[in-house]
């Protein structure tokens, strides 16, 4: 498996604590449990992804697949476990010798490696697409704004949309404003980049225009990819890795041809086939 | 009327359009502050937007006005009447609008607070680039019938010898009695100032729609002449 990059961030001066070390860990979920109410959907989950690894994470409805993305994006947190990426942990700082939970600044300075893109979009209504692209670089990255405006608009145009950079949000296509969405992520320059079904409010023409744009990514950059999608030729083309989970445990872990063409697991098989079936 | 009574109307609708302006203005800046806070994580912010809007909202604005300019200066702040006619006028109509505010900034879809948090965005930039410019479309309609309401509150503080136009009405009236004159010439004068704080707040809001993306609605004036250009 390729995938054994250099982590693209620097080393930070404050000596964090190591999770662990190693490329093969680049983002690690160690006996993370979550529930909701009594509905516990994650129980005592472990796995590792290593630094440039695309993985596709797949699953019936209510699998917990959503789950662990939004707590990667810091957008949930988990009720216990620990989750570290290169070797920081995401909710977890060392005070005084010990682990303790961490401060908003911690978590803000270790999210700064990840994004996400959405199943509906969610670009920012009250900004013209180029501005969509270059805010976060400007006002988080903190770049001069011409050099994110340059940027921005060589992402746009490898996204397709050169030609709308004066447009509103509400003057595109959901196809469009996935792409868009998809170079204002990548605009922060991740080393994760977290996708969760992105194409799935699309029609299907459009939504191949956005897997188009992903496979594009997925061959010329090392960004590492967490991707939940129905679209198994899709998965099949651009992850290393299909994780396959069923009640909040992963049941299968493999590379996609052996995970689609010869599934072990009952529950994987009916599941694939239901799948296939849909499409 | 003779020239002179005219004069002091016109000079009443001065200070009422002053005491609107400043009212606005005092209520615009406490209305964000309290509204801010009552969406705020940290309680102690959340309880003092509570408390604030809680309390002035049912203040009446006579009672503030009487407050400031009369027992105020009992306490060692002496407030010159106009000034105190405005805070008075602001702390009551910026309880309500800040009730807009915090209304307005949780009306913005959660998935706009989402995908800025995913941009790194902090807290306050969360706030102040995505969320309030999105807040800002829905707050205008609302504001503006709050300036309304605060233009026909400021006939109250005339109780405190503001010569805003009821109280200069009222001066006139006494000396010529003709109260049909007088106070018909009022509900035209306070018709005419209600009506050019409506246009202008149209306009922002056609301005703040336009700031998102949407098409506004065409003003009554696009449409007529829209209407007449459709050939016979
Ligand atoms: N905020 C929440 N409050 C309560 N329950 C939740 C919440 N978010 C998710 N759940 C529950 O957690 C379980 C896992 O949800 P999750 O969204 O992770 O599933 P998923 O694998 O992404 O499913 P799908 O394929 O339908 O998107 C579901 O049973 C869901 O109802
Ligand atoms: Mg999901």
């Amino acid at each position: 498996m390729e995938g054994t990059k250099e982590p693209m961030t620097e080393a930070t001066s404050a000596a964090p604590v190591r999770a662990h070390d190693g490329n093969g860990e680049f983002i690690k979920f160690a006996e993370v449990s979550k529930r909701f109410g009594s509905n516990v959907v994650l129980d005592d989950l472990s796995f590792s992804v290593g630094a440039g690894e695309r993985v596709t994470l797949i699953g019936p409805s209510g699998s917990g697949k959503t789950t662990i993305l939004r707590m990667l994006m810091t957008l949930l947190r988990p009720d216990s476990g620990t989750i570290s990426v290169n070797g920081e942990y995401l909710f977890h700082e060392e005070r005084g010798g010990q682990l303790v939970t961490a401060s908003e600044s911690h978590i803000r300075r270790v999210r700064s490696k990840i994004t996400m893109v959405f199943q509906q979009f969610n670009l920012f209504p009250n900004m013209r697409v180029l501005r969509n692209v270059t805010e976060a670089p400007v006002h988080v990255l903190g770049k001069p704004k011409d050099e994110a405006a340059e940027r921005a608009k060589e992402l746009l145009a490898l996204v397709g949309l050169g030609e709308k950079l004066d447009a509103y949000p509400s003057q595109l296509s959901g196809g469009q404003q996935q792409r868009v969405a998809i170079a204002r992520a990548l605009a922060v320059d991740p080393d994760v980049l977290l996708l969760d079904e992105v194409t799935s409010a699309l029609d299907p023409e459009l939504a191949a225009e956005v897997l188009d744009v992903l496979r594009d990514i997925a061959k010329t950059t090392d960004v590492t990819m967490l991707l939940v999608t129905h679209a198994m030729k899709f998965a099949r083309d651009v992850s290393h890795r299909v994780l396959m989970f069923n009640q909040g445990k992963i049941i299968e872990d493999r590379p996609p041809e052996e995970m689609f063409n010869e599934p072990r697991h009952e529950r994987t098989q009916s599941f694939l086939r239901s799948v296939i079936d849909e499409t | 009327m003779s020239g002179e009574q005219v004069g002091l109307l016109v000079d009443g609708a001065l200070f009422t359009l002053w005491l609107t302006l400043g009212g606005a203005a005092i209520g615009l800046v406490l209305a964000f502050l309290a509204g801010l806070a009552r969406v705020s994580s940290s309680k102690v912010l959340r309880a003092i937007g509570f408390v604030y809007v809680e309390f002035f909202r049912g203040a009446a604005v006579l009672v503030l006005a009487f407050w400031f300019v009369y027992a105020m200066p009992m306490l060692g702040w002496q407030f010159e009447p106009v000034f105190a006619g405005m805070v008075a006028l602001g702390l009551n109509i910026g309880a309500y609008a800040a009730e807009i505010v915090r209304g307005a900034i949780q009306s913005v879809p959660v998935n706009q607070y989402e995908a800025a948090l995913a941009m790194n965005f902090s807290s306050w930039q969360r706030m102040r680039r995505v969320v309030l410019p999105q807040a800002l479309v829905a707050m205008i309609p609302p504001f503006s019938n709050n300036i309304i309401e605060l233009l026909k509150a400021s006939a109250v503080v005339s109780v405190v010898s503001i010569p805003e136009l009821a109280f200069n009405g009222q001066l006139i009236w006494s000396g010529n009695g003709q109260a049909a004159a007088v106070f018909g010439g009022l509900l035209v004068m306070y018709g005419a100032l209600a009506l050019i704080f409506t246009i202008i707040m149209r306009l922002l809001e056609r301005r703040a729609a336009r700031s998102v993306g949407r098409q506004p609605d065409p003003g009554w004036w696009t449409r007529l002449r829209r209407r007449s250009e459709v050939p016979a």
